[in-house]
This record gives structure tokens, sequence and C-alpha cells, in this order.
């Protein structure tokens, strides 16, 4: 019999806001954090917005030696976890840490440090044999992701399950999903799990340049996310964190926790399709979101709201589209579905984390927040995508959704506590 | 419910071998595929050889489209991929998609392929790289193109451990099964040969700067002086017992029966603790209701750097008593292939328990340390029904993975 789990804290570093009070205040109130790149310079390509956070490791209160020898990435993952344990209220040195564990997930992970270590040891690109003499003593900490919950077992002397998640841009969802099961299966009473990624860099820029994914709209950044509109043009890439505390139902009742909301239902699945194409039927995601509906008991109308995946792209808004209808039917047409990539930009793995950060938060506020810059209906993109405000109603059940390189989709469901429960 | 987990296929491609077979003539005989670095001229770093995979087949696997759009790291997976799949006689295609998955392990991603276009990027005045760097580079590019040329739309999965990931992947892959799914490839494999992914592990100041391959690497040896990196690594066949049964699997090699997964909480250096590590060993015999007399064989981490092993044999002699366990470790030969190791040692384990032979533990010196362990030094015959394999993943992670013979196992 497997074991039911709560969410019981959440933290977030995002563009606009260094932790999740910020961040949705921000996405409540319909505002983007969307501008032209600072990070470095971005005038040679084709893309030049993103959105960034204003990041300082020492007001989140890192110690200088996890500045010196971690990464942006990992510093985000670091400061998230802080405001999720206290929020969570937990004393973990007085948990049995052998209990506990760390799942973070990560489309990218160290690639921004990995970048700017290589234009020095190659002496920017010159030699294909790089002078290793040149290296940070960090230099495989940043090849290796795993670094990533390595640092937060040690921050917090975790002796439990610890895993990396990196399935590209599902890597959020999955890491949480991870987590879930490792607390279904007794594997672990208590887990710290969510999503980190900084991949704001050339290589990254160039990357996506290459392939068209990225918007070349770059003349009104604070509007450049344009999720679901007719003119959408392509992603605006973001970085940032979020994290949840998650325990088991028991463990946060015997400890008389606050419940933001339980994890109902996860599923994955891969569409064995294309690396980066998908077809516009969206099956596989709607075979997702079947799986964690029928693991959750629920059904259509139980839905309050979607946090969609919602990139902006031409091809995904129109596949995710049409994934909810074939899961939901002409419901779908009721539900509220919302993209807050519209306002923090796409951080790649760390996004599904944060939107399921949202999701927890709009369960415990009865919020929904918008897709900002909403103003054309594309025929092909017919859905209540809550435009440009906030809108307050009972939210019961909330589903969110992730769709990745790779092919992969998938999907997570939280329920308010004592609701639809059957 | 029938919960029970099988493996029923391995894959190799290693510098032991690109056949399981020939990983196993390698691995009895004891023989070094410890090498300099062919990959590129490598006399100016102070690490200067490796194991790296000979003579690979890609083209067997792989069509010229997809060769130049992937890493060498996933052309090595699609070659075992393609052997584990006709070693368990499976036919995907024919196969309900949404009842296969792939869960790997994967710790660096496609590094050649990385630096080529980061050379590209910084090299030229245009600021471009090419249109499969998005693809091919990054950590889940591997499991991505697998679940595409198989078909496989079950619930996948891409874990970063560092070496861990390698037998997390089996745990996970049983864990996928438990959820529905009849059959999952597993495993891992790692192509840490550029130079620039040379340099990123020279930094950890954990690899050997030995220049003799006869020498280079020594797990538990007096004159232990680090790890020699390799490539490669191997894929499994996971099913449900159900699922192999009802499909008349010729081979049943071992049933996934434990496994513990448990982090330090501390950063390792200089040596890592013992206690959290001796304590997945024990997890994972719990799990699979094993006392510790009663396995058969353990493959040890094998880190070759002096703090590594003792903390290791620390943790072995701590769960099994002085001498309580034969040990055996072929990463001498192959060197260390990170998750991918993890997995070779995985599939030979499964090799020893099918031929009832414990393969030489390789790099051991007369001079060697004064551990309380039973390496077993030359080929030993015995009933392998039990082993454990045991793996560490960089800064603080420990997995260990328990394979029992089952009952039911038609092994030749």
């Amino acid at each position: 019999m497997s074991r039911r789990v709560v969410v019981t804290g959440v933290g977030a570093v995002t563009p606009g806001g260094s932790n999740a009070k910020a961040f949705w205040s921000l996405i409540t109130e319909g505002r983007t954090a969307t501008r032209r790149i600072t990070l470095f310079d971005p005038a040679p390509f084709r893309s030049q917005v993103a959105a960034e956070c204003d990041f300082d490791p020492v007001s989140a209160g890192l110690s200088p030696r996890e500045i010196r020898r971690s990464d942006r990435y990992v510093q985000f993952g670091l400061a998230a976890s802080a405001e999720a344990i206290a929020d969570s209220g937990l004393e973990l040195t007085s948990e049995p840490r052998d209990r506990v564990g760390v799942v973070m997930g990560s489309a990218v992970g160290g690639t921004t440090a990995l970048e700017a270590e290589y234009v020095v040891l190659s002496d920017v690109g010159r030699d294909w044999l790089v002078d290793s003499r040149y290296s940070g003593p960090f230099l495989y900490e940043a090849l290796v992701p795993s670094s990533l919950a390595a640092d937060l077992a040690v921050r917090y002397d975790l002796h439990g399950p610890a895993q990396v998640v990196s399935t590209g841009c599902t890597s959020g969802i999955d890491a949480i999903g991870y987590a879930y099961q490792l607390l279904q299966d007794g594997e672990a009473d208590l887990m710290i799990a969510g999503a980190s990624d900084s991949p704001l860099s050339p290589v990254t820029s160039a990357s996506f340049d290459a392939i068209k994914a990225t918007t070349p709209q770059n003349d009104d950044p604070a509007h450049a996310s344009r999720p679901f509109d007719r003119d959408r043009a392509g992603f605006v890439l973001g970085e940032g964190a979020a994290v949840l505390v998650l325990e088991t139902l028991e463990h946060a009742t015997r400890r008389g926790a606050r419940i933001y909301c339980e994890v109902v239902g996860y599923a994955a699945r891969g569409n064995g399709f294309h690396m980066t194409g998908l077809r516009p039927d969206g099956v596989e995601m709607s075979l997702a979101i079947d799986s964690a509906m029928a693991q959750a008991r629920l059904n259509a109308e139980d839905i309050s709201y979607i946090c969609a995946h919602g990139s902006g792209t031409r091809q995904n808004d129109r596949h995710e589209t049409a994934a909810f209808k074939r899961s939901l039917g002409q419901t779908a047409y009721q539900i509220p579905v919302s993209s807050i990539k519209s306002m923090i930009g796409h951080s790649l793995g760390a996004v599904g984390a944060i939107e399921m950060a949202a999701c927890a938060l709009a369960i415990d506020t009865d919020v929904v927040p918008p897709t900002a810059n909403w103003a054309n209906r594309d025929p092909e993109c017919d859905l209540d995508y809550v435009p440009n405000t906030a809108r307050e109603l009972t939210v019961n059940v909330a589903l969110s959704v992730g769709s990745g390189f790779g092919g992969f989709q998938s999907a997570m469901i939280f329920r308010k506590p004592g609701a639809v429960d059957r | 419910m029938n919960a029970t987990t099988v493996i029923t296929g391995v894959g190799v491609v290693a510098p032991s071998g690109t056949t399981a077979p020939e990983h196993w003539a390698t691995v009895t005989a004891g023989t070094s595929r410890l090498g300099p670095i062919s990959a590129f001229d490598a006399t100016g770093y102070p690490v200067r050889i490796a194991g790296e995979v000979r003579a690979l087949d890609i083209a067997g696997s792989m069509d010229g489209r997809l060769i130049v759009q992937t890493d060498r790291w996933t052309q090595m997976a699609f070659v075992a991929a393609q052997e584990a799949l006709a070693d368990a006689a499976l036919r995907l295609a024919d196969a309900d998609p949404y009842q296969v998955s792939v869960v790997m392990a994967s710790s660096s991603g496609g590094n050649q392929f990385g630096q080529r276009e980061l050379q590209r990027l910084w090299s030229h005045p245009s600021r471009t790289v090419g249109a499969y760097q998005s693809i091919a580079w990054f950590y889940a590019a591997t499991v991505g193109q697998l679940s595409i040329r198989h078909q496989a739309k079950g619930s996948s999965n891409v874990l970063a451990a560092e070496s861990a990931g390698g037998l997390d992947s089996l745990a996970h892959a049983v864990r996928t099964i438990g959820r529905g799914v009849s059959v999952v490839l597993a495993g891992g494999l790692e192509a840490p040969l550029s130079p620039y992914a040379l340099a990123c592990q020279m930094a950890s100041r954990l690899l050997s700067h030995d220049e003799n391959p006869l020498s280079a690497y020594r797990p538990f040896d007096a004159g232990a002086s680090g790890y020699v990196p390799g490539e490669g690594g191997a894929v499994l066949i996971v099913e449900s017992l159900d699922h192999a049964v009802a499909r008349d699997a010729p081979t049943i090699y071992a049933e996934i029966a434990g496994w513990g997964m448990t982090h330090d909480g501390r950063h390792t250096s200089p040596e890592p603790g013992h206690e959290q590590y001796a304590r997945s060993m024990r997890l994972a015999l719990e799990r699979a209701d094993t006392a510790p007399d009663e396995v058969d064989l353990l493959i040890p981490d094998a880190m070759g750097v002096p703090g590594y092993d003792r903390s290791e044999a620390r943790a072995i002699t701590e769960v099994f008593g002085p001498g309580g366990v034969p040990v055996t470790s072929h990463k001498s030969l192959t060197g260390r292939m990170y998750q991918g190791g993890a997995a070779l040692d995985a599939v030979t384990a499964l090799l020893a328990m099918r031929e009832r032979l414990i393969p030489p533990m390789t790099g051991l010196s007369r001079s060697a340390r004064d551990y309380d362990i039973d390496f077993v030094r030359t080929a030993r015959e015995a009933a392998v029904d039990k082993v454990l394999v045991c793996a560490r993943g960089f800064d603080g992670y420990n997995s260990s993975l328990l394979l029992r013979r089952h009952q039911n196992g038609r092994a030749a």
C-alpha cells in the first residue's frame, strides 16, 4: 500500500524575486521579468532577451565556501531549499537524517560555468588541447550535475537517498515525481525536492538560435514571451529554482505541519517521435495526464487550474492545447489554463519545479496566475488562458505539465487538503 | 501481483570488449586494456593513459544521419542497447510502446560533441553552433535518442549521481516496473575522453598520473595512486518476471532483489566516511532479506585513491566482518567509467553467476595493503547466487545493489 505524500514547504528563486513571496506577487500581478540580457553581451545572437535573476548569494545566506565552490544554479538551489525548509517549520537537526533525502532536477547543470572555464582553458577557443593548468579547483563539480543534490545534502547533513534527475525540460516535474515515488514506497519519510538551472550563457543562446526555438523579437523585451498568443514567436530563456518540502502525510500530521497540498498523481511518457519536434495531436502528453488523473481518481470536472508548459513556441502551445482537449474533452474549455513563462521565461529544467510551486501557492491562496502578454487569439489555441489578469477562484486541484527535448512529457497533480477526496 | 523484477539481457561497450562475451573473456583472463590515449594527443597532460573502446562498429547500430547528430556517448549506448535486446531475444517492434521505458544514468553528457561546438562558438566571428548541439550535449540526449529509436514511450528517466547512478538506474527500473511498465532499458555509459572533459576530471585530483598501464590503477593496493578514466558501460534489459516468463525469455540472469541509496551528507575530500556507504550495503541486504554471510561475491567501487579505498574496505569489513565476503574488481583493466563502470560491474556480476566463476581481482601487487578482505586474486569457481555490487558517486553518493539468482533462471 503506497503512502500518501504532501507538500509542506515552498521556496523559490526566480526572475523578479528571490523568494516565493516575491515570485507569487510578480506572477499574480501579471508583471513580467523578461529583459534584454545583461549577464553577457547578447548582440551576436538572434534572441537577445531573457528572464534573469537578480540574485545575491550573500544576502541569500550562503556561506563563503558555498559561494566559492558552487555554480550559480547550485546557489539558486541552496537558497530555495533554505526558504522551503524554513517555510515548512522543520527542525532538520531533530529529524532522523537517514530518512531524509534530496532529489533535484536540472536540464543543463553547470553549463554556464563549464563554458566560462572552457574559454579560459582553450584560450578563447584557439586550442583543442586545452591547458588544464588554468582550471579552477571546482571544475569537476561543474562537469557533473550531481553536484546540485550533493551540495544540498551536505548543507543539511542528509543521509537518505540523493539524486539529480536530468530529463531536459521536464526535469523539475520528474525530480519531484521521483521524490514522490520514494516517499510512496517507504524509501524515505521526508524529501527536499525541486529543480534549478542557470542556463543563460552564450552557448545556450547559440544552441537555441541554431534551431530557432527562442524568440527573435528583441525590440520589446518586457512583452517578448507570448504563450498561446497568435503572434508568439518562440520561447524566452530564463533561470531560477524552486524547492518543495515533501513528506508522508503521516509524518506531516505527526509533527503538526501546515499542509499546502497533497501530491496525488504523477506520470511521464515519451513521444518516441523526435528530439525537438512535437506532433500536433499531443497524444503522449495526454496519456501522461490521463495516468496522473487515474492515480488521483479525479475527473475532468475536478481540475480547477492547469499550470501549462506554455513555452510560447508555435508547436508547443498547439500540441499542449490539443493534449488538454484530448484528456479533458469539452470540460477543457471551462478550466483556466495559464503559462507563467510569459512572466518568468523558460528556465529549462528548473521551470517545472517553479510551476509546481505556483500550483501549491494557487491552491493555498485560491488565486490563479495569468498568462501575460496575451493579446490575440490563435484558432488552434482556443482555451481560457487567463489573459493578463490573475483570477480568484477556489483551487481544489491543480494540474501541471511539462514537455521537453528528447520527447519527454510529464504531468503532476496537486490537491487541496480535504478537497475532492475519493 | 508478482512484484519480482529480473534482468534478461545485457549489452557491453567497454575497453574490455564490445560484446558481453568479449568482456567476460577479458576479465577472466585479467588482460589490461589501459593504454596511451589515442582520441587526442594527451602527451602534454599529466594523465596520458585511459581505457578506450576500440573497433566500435557504430554503423551497425545507427544510421549515418544520426551519427552526425550524436556524441560518441550516445553512439556507444546504441551499440550496447542493440546487443542487450538481442541477448534478451526481445523484439520491441512487437511490444506495446507504452510498456517500455528507458532509465539510464548520465553524469557528463556529450563531451566531445560539446567541446567541438564550444570551439566553433568561441573561435569564429560568426558566434554560432551547429543545429545538433542542443540535442547532443545535454544529459538526456542518450535516453531521448534510445527512446525514439526503440519506441520506448513509457515513463523514462535520466539519473545523475556520478558513478552511483549506474546502479540507481537499475533500482529505478524496479520502481518503474512496479508502476506498470513491463520492460526497462537500464544502465549507463560514459564518454569522458575529450581534452576538455579530461581537464575537468583532473580538477578532482583523484586521477592517477602514472604512465604505465600496468601500474597506474591499483585499487586497494599499497601503491594505489588514483584512478584511470575509461569510456563505455553497459545496457541491461530489466523486466517484470511475469513478462519474462510469458514471453519465454531465453535467459533470466538474476532478480534485482535489493538496493540501498544513501548520501554521506558531507563533501568527500580528502577522505570519505564509511558509515553511510556501509548503510547502503545493509539496506540492500535487508530489502532482499539476505544475511551478510549469504552473499557470494561483492564487487566494490574500487576508486584506487588511498583514502577512498580505506573507507570502502572499512565499510565492507563492518558489514561482512573480516574476510567475510569474496571481493573482486576488474576496474584496473578498463579504467573508471563512472556510471558506465557501475552498470558494467552489474553485468560482470550476472556473468559470474551464470558461469559460476569469480573473475580475478586485478591490480593488486603482493605488497597489497593489509586489509581484512578476501580479494579473489585468481579466478575462483564458486556457486555465485547472490552478488552485492557497490558504487560511490563523486561527493557523497553511495549505492549498493543485490542481484540474486532466480529459481526460474534457465542460465546456460
